[in-house]
């Protein structure tokens, strides 16, 4: 039984997780390895970092959130944001991260999935796309530098060639569903999906438990990428799992906890 | 002791954090007196069959590895690592593994799912086992696009289902034990599988 993925996904600024965390109890509110921990407990199948760091120094300590990170949690995790050579992947990769994801940089530099793709293998590179609906309808573009910019590029095109370049997944986040807590973005979704044969991580718009289900059970996605349901203490990745094993989606389970 | 082959290609430090989670004693090492003084071997692996090869041929950990695994010594290969314990694989171009599994390993080939295979899958039991017990039935975490194939039906000991394809998730011939998956990575479940392989090689009983 393959199973959908449930991932939480952590923004970290200067080596502390942003946005109000707001776990009853749970001391280091900030902390990103004691936020991970968490979810590994609960039974995440996978975490994703994204740094949002604004200097160098807050960069650098991605790496050491990575390998403490590699000490607690023994599930999958993925580091991303602000990654712009082979040398910021090298280091994150053997920090300990299972994965990077490529954004920005790899709109600069297309070729930067090629190489990382050869040198670490296409499972550790994903390619991070934030696309928009353009207002003619016509499509989606790619936006760039955290959705600030338009590259005009778009976005079914920008996905064959990051796939043909080697990403291994890609992990697509709607701007125009990200912060509504309204549902996913089916549609640009499942035009997505229909193209790739690698996974797709659904990203933007998740509010509740039952837009988890609404992706994984409309099947235009392998993965639900989720932060506020998790942080703000709405559900819990057990309460999320449960729920969709009430409703027939697989999901992993574990043996015993 | 157990010790890690360090040959160039492995996720070594996922691997040693899993041990040390487990509270195992071990070494990472790319000598092979090393191999000869541990209890037991484990062979991680990421990369392709081929680069495998070469880089353990470089090693000169070819030899060492076999004799080990003939003289009784529990060997654990993972991903990459089982691949290899096979006598042929086809990643890249035709190469020999090494051959301690009977078997080959070729590319997986289902139009109906996505390949790599890449993710959670559950294990499902084709015979009981120590490492990974009759009543458990745990999720493990999948990476790959090669699948072992040819291989004895007595080796199997249990396996994933992917679309159509039955993949060999947990082989074993005696003391030659391959797993497909990442139990490294296979959360709670994956390392009660490292405890109990360390304490196969330690002789022991395993009691969680």
């Amino acid at each position: 039984m393959f199973t959908k993925r449930i991932i939480p996904c952590l923004d970290v600024k200067e080596g502390k997780v942003v946005k109000g965390v707001n776990f009853v109890g749970l001391k280091e509110v900030g902390d990103p390895v004691a936020l991970a921990r968490r979810y590994y407990e609960q039974g995440a199948d996978e975490i994703v970092f994204l740094d949002i760091s604004a200097t160098n120094e807050g960069r650098k300590t991605m790496a050491d959130v990575a390998r403490q990170v590699a000490k607690e949690i023994f599930i999958p995790f993925t580091i991303g944001g602000g990654i712009r050579s082979i040398d910021d992947i090298t280091t994150l990769l053997r920090s300990g991260a299972d994965k990077v994801s490529l954004n920005s940089a790899a709109i600069h530099d297309p070729q930067l999935i090629r190489k990382g793709a050869e040198i670490f293998g296409s499972q550790c590179i994903v390619a991070a796309i934030d696309a928009r609906k353009r207002s003619d309808g016509s499509g989606w573009n790619v936006f760039i530098n955290g959705g600030r910019k338009d590259t005009g590029i778009d976005l079914i095109d920008w996905v064959r060639q990051v796939t043909a370049l080697g990403a291994g997944e890609i992990l697509l986040t709607s701007m125009d569903a990200d912060g509504t807590r309204n549902g996913f973005d089916l549609e640009m979704l499942r035009a997505v999906n229909a193209i790739i044969d690698v996974p797709l991580i659904a990203s933007g718009g998740c509010g509740t438990m039952e837009h988890i289900a609404e992706v994984l059970e409309s099947d235009v996605a392998d993965a639900a990428l989720a932060a506020s349901i998790f942080h703000y203490g709405d559900h819990s990745v057990q309460e999320v799992k449960d729920d969709l094993s009430a409703r027939g989606i697989p999901v992993r389970r574990e043996v015993s906890a | 002791m157990i010790t890690v082959i360090d040959y160039g290609m492995g996720n070594l430090h996922s691997v040693c954090n899993a041990l040390d989670a487990v509270q195992a004693t071990y070494q990472v090492s790319q000598d092979p007196s090393a191999l000869s003084a541990a209890d037991g071997l484990i062979l991680p692996g990421v990369g392709a069959f081929r680069d495998c090869m070469r880089n353990l041929k470089q090693s000169g950990l070819i030899e060492a590895i076999k004799e080990q695994a003939h003289a009784g010594k529990p060997l654990l290969g993972i991903c990459l690592g089982m691949q290899v314990l096979f006598e042929k694989g086809y990643e890249v171009e035709e190469s020999e593994g090494l051959g301690l599994l009977q078997g080959e390993v070729v590319r997986m080939q289902d139009p109906d799912v996505k390949i790599p295979h890449i993710g959670w899958n559950r294990l499902e039991h084709a015979q009981a086992d120590a490492i990974v017990r009759a009543e458990e039935q745990p999720f493990v975490y999948y990476v790959h696009s090669f699948y072992a194939q040819k291989f004895l039906p007595q080796d199997l000991i249990a396996y994933s289902v992917y679309g159509q394809m039955k993949i060999p998730g947990y082989v074993r011939h005696g003391n030659v034990l391959g797993m497909q998956y990442h139990p490294e990575k296979s959360g709670r479940d994956g390392l009660r599988m490292l405890a109990r392989f360390v304490a196969l090689c330690e002789g022991k009983e395993a009691t969680r």
